[in-house]
């Protein structure tokens, strides 16, 4: 260790390289290549450490779409054969066939059992969609009105209110659920998209995240719109809004993960059909719609790769999301503790 | 608070007027003196009601907080004291959700087995070999998952810290099991831990000469479940620490570790001595969440398992059933609302204590 230190003040031999390394002096030429040396072997350590990481963390994903684009048949054949291969060729000699297709997908979308379940996953698309979208209006609407008037004005029981409502965070959901269930129940609630929305939809994280942005805003801003005539409520819309964007965008985003991979609450309230009706659509959301999908014994579901297929379709809007809104998710992520 | 008093500051250097009215308006001077002398020129103004600034806050709020009181405030109550009564079930139409009264309505109904007050659920609850096995295996699973987690997670964070090329690369890889859906990625895990020589883990494994091995199938050891259930909530919940640690890192200044350079200390040195006591907020807060988190594990366990909601593995199904599971489980019983309620609120005991004695500890070690 000591032979390779760089020590300051004694110019003898200077490392050039980064513009880091170039402030080190060494005392002879053999102590800068032991410590180039080191430098070098550190490097290939920590992008072999991170490389062998990132491949556990990405394997998933590779089988998860190469398994939805196999061939059913060469799969099996494959795993009874013990010849099974992460990413096989292009052409399975077996079968005489190519190793990939569609049909996995096309599959999970048209399934029609002779017994007469189906999964529609065309359907717990257009359900999570629908309850993703208003959830999150509704969200937004009331997570900004609160925000602003925590923010913003002043009102007797302010810091008591906001007090208990951040108390409330620590308190566990299922304690929650099992009167939110009842109340459903009461209200007849149960397999419709209210239930969805609603019990859920207001968020006092939201609203806590949303109230750190307003109280940034100078409160200068506030009495120069005053003089231009504006309420308070136009204040909001017109300044506080347009500034506050950003945070919003990040909650919408959020939100919208959230909603799309709900599936304790939404299994409870509504796992049937709309309004329990023998002939209404089926409630289901995506997340429901695949344990469905593995639960399910039919034949023509039951194999693994149309399983995996039900996965990726599950996944790939949340990818799409995520490689358009990365900026925004990571920010908003990493200064949030939801999910998990 | 530092925020309260600034805001009080700032408003110093606005006029206040208080109207015989009793209306009480904060208004630019301006305003004011318009007001004044329209006033005194004996013009009656157009008696517009006014609301004020209390009133206008109460208007944005009232969306926000019915629904808060209504599906939170009010659960969180009616579950508390629900907790406390034995025996009873929820009738339709007798009072809805709320627990009194449907309390009362199953005392006045003879058909109904003595409904009473107690502590009774607590002790059936804490005396249920179910509720202590689930216990068990939430600790377990707690205890294994949690510190492996933060502390991959902080290897990785200052690892991708420390490289510049390919570094937002890693970063987008080490996130992406975030932005998944937890069900689906489960049920990945499931087929790759397949049994026999079919699965993808078990073929990794051959490549060692080991034998394959039973996973996650109806008869597996519950051992060979909890490994996967580990390395899915390792999996699972990684992203997330990684990118906390990493935004803590990118804020610590670069003078320590120079000074550090210079004074000549080891990497591991550097580590002990100024990453982690500088990233120590960072370090709490993720610990606090995370344990938090574990404790109220139960999707990834059902989603690994695919059978439905209430499937926890084995052939009872449920071999790692956790407090969460429990509750869920013994809610569908509606005799046992009760029940559920008292282990729900032995939940937040837990969680809240284990809070306390984080925080308590933090006291010592955190660095602010």
């Amino acid at each position: 260790m000591a032979t390779a230190t760089p020590i300051r003040n004694r110019p003898t031999v200077k490392a050039s390289g980064t513009a880091h390394e170039s402030d080190l002096y060494f005392a002879t030429p053999a102590q800068m290549r032991a410590y180039k040396a080191k430098a070098i072997i550190s490097k290939v350590l920590l992008y072999g450490f991170l490389s062998l990481l990132a491949i556990f963390m990405l394997i998933p994903f590779i089988f998860m779409i190469v398994t939805s684009l196999r061939n059913p048949d060469c799969y099996d054949w494959d795993i009874a054969t013990k010849t099974f291969n992460l990413l096989p060729s292009w052409w399975n000699q077996k079968y005489n066939t190519s190793n990939y297709t569609l049909d996995n997908f096309i599959q999970v979308f048209t399934y029609k059992s002779n017994s007469g379940s189906t999964i529609n996953f065309g359907l717990y698309y257009l359900n999570t969609i629908y309850v993703a979208g208003v959830s999150t209006v509704f969200t937004l609407v009331t997570a900004v009105l609160a925000a602003f008037a925590f923010a913003r004005c002043n009102f007797k029981g302010k810091n008591l209110l906001f007090t208990i409502l951040l108390a409330t965070m620590m308190i566990p959901g299922e304690m929650m659920v099992i009167t939110n269930f009842q109340t459903v129940k009461s209200l007849q609630w149960e397999n419709t998209y209210a239930a969805l929305i609603f019990v859920h939809g207001v968020s006092v994280f939201y609203i806590f995240y949303l109230r750190q942005t307003f109280q940034q805003i100078p409160n200068e801003l506030f009495l120069a719109a005053k003089v231009d005539g504006y309420g308070h409520f136009k204040y909001l819309w017109k300044v506080m809004i347009p500034i506050a964007s950003p945070t919003i965008v990040t909650i919408a985003i959020l939100s919208l993960m959230g909603a799309w991979n709900a599936y304790i609450w939404p299994n409870l309230v509504a796992s049937g059909n709309f309004h329990s009706q023998s002939s209404g659509w089926s409630m289901k959301l995506v997340s429901n719609g695949l344990m469905s999908l593995f639960t399910n014994s039919d034949t023509g579901l039951s194999r693994d790769t149309v399983r995996i297929a039900g996965s990726v379709v599950c996944t790939a809007p949340l990818f799409v999301f995520f490689l358009i809104f990365r900026k925004y998710i990571m920010r908003g992520v990493s200064r949030s503790g939801i999910k998990g | 608070m530092e925020k309260t008093a600034l805001e009080t500051n700032s408003q110093g250097g606005r006029f206040s007027f208080s109207y015989a009215n009793g209306l009480s308006l904060e208004e630019t001077e301006k305003e004011a003196s318009f007001r004044r002398t329209h006033s005194t020129l004996g013009v009656k103004k157009a008696s517009k009601i006014r609301i004020g600034e209390a009133g206008k806050a109460w208007i944005a709020l009232i969306p926000a907080l019915i629904f808060l009181l209504f599906f939170m405030i009010y659960p969180i109550l009616n579950t508390f004291i629900m907790s406390f009564m034995e025996n009873f079930t929820f009738v339709k139409g007798s009072g809805g959700s709320f627990a009194i009264a449907n309390f009362i309505a199953a005392l006045n109904n003879p058909r109904v087995t003595n409904p009473s007050l107690g502590f009774g659920n607590y002790v059936r609850v804490l005396s249920d070999e179910q509720f202590l096995f689930s216990l068990r295996n939430t600790v377990l699973i707690v205890v294994v998952s949690v510190p492996l987690t933060i502390i991959v997670g902080l290897l990785i964070a200052v690892c991708l810290h420390s490289i510049k090329p390919l570094q937002g690369f890693f970063q987008t890889v080490f996130f992406l099991p975030y932005v998944t859906n937890a069900i689906a990625l489960g049920m990945v895990f499931k087929i790759i831990f397949t049994d026999g020589d079919a699965g993808l883990f078990n073929a990794f494994l051959h490549l060692f000469g080991i034998e394959a091995q039973q996973w996650l199938s109806v008869g597996a050891p519950a051992w060979n479940n909890f490994f996967v259930i580990i390395i899915y909530s390792i999996w699972n919940g990684i992203a997330f620490k990684i990118l906390v640690f990493m935004s803590g890192l990118s804020s610590i200044d670069k003078q320590y570790y120079d000074a550090a350079k210079i004074d000549g200390a080891s990497r591991a040195t550097i580590f002990r001595r100024i990453t982690v006591p500088l990233l120590s907020p960072q370090i709490l807060y993720i610990t606090i969440t995370s344990f938090i988190g574990a404790f109220k594990s139960y999707t990834q366990i059902i989603s690994l398992f695919g059978g439905g909601a209430y499937d926890f593995g084995g052939t009872k199904k449920d071999n790692w059933i956790t407090v969460v599971g429990y509750i869920y489980r013994i809610m569908q019983d509606s005799t046992k609302n009760g029940r559920a309620a008292a282990a729900s609120f032995v939940l937040l005991i837990i969680i809240l204590l284990i809070t306390l004695v984080q925080m308590a500890v933090s006291k010592k070690k955190v660095v602010y």
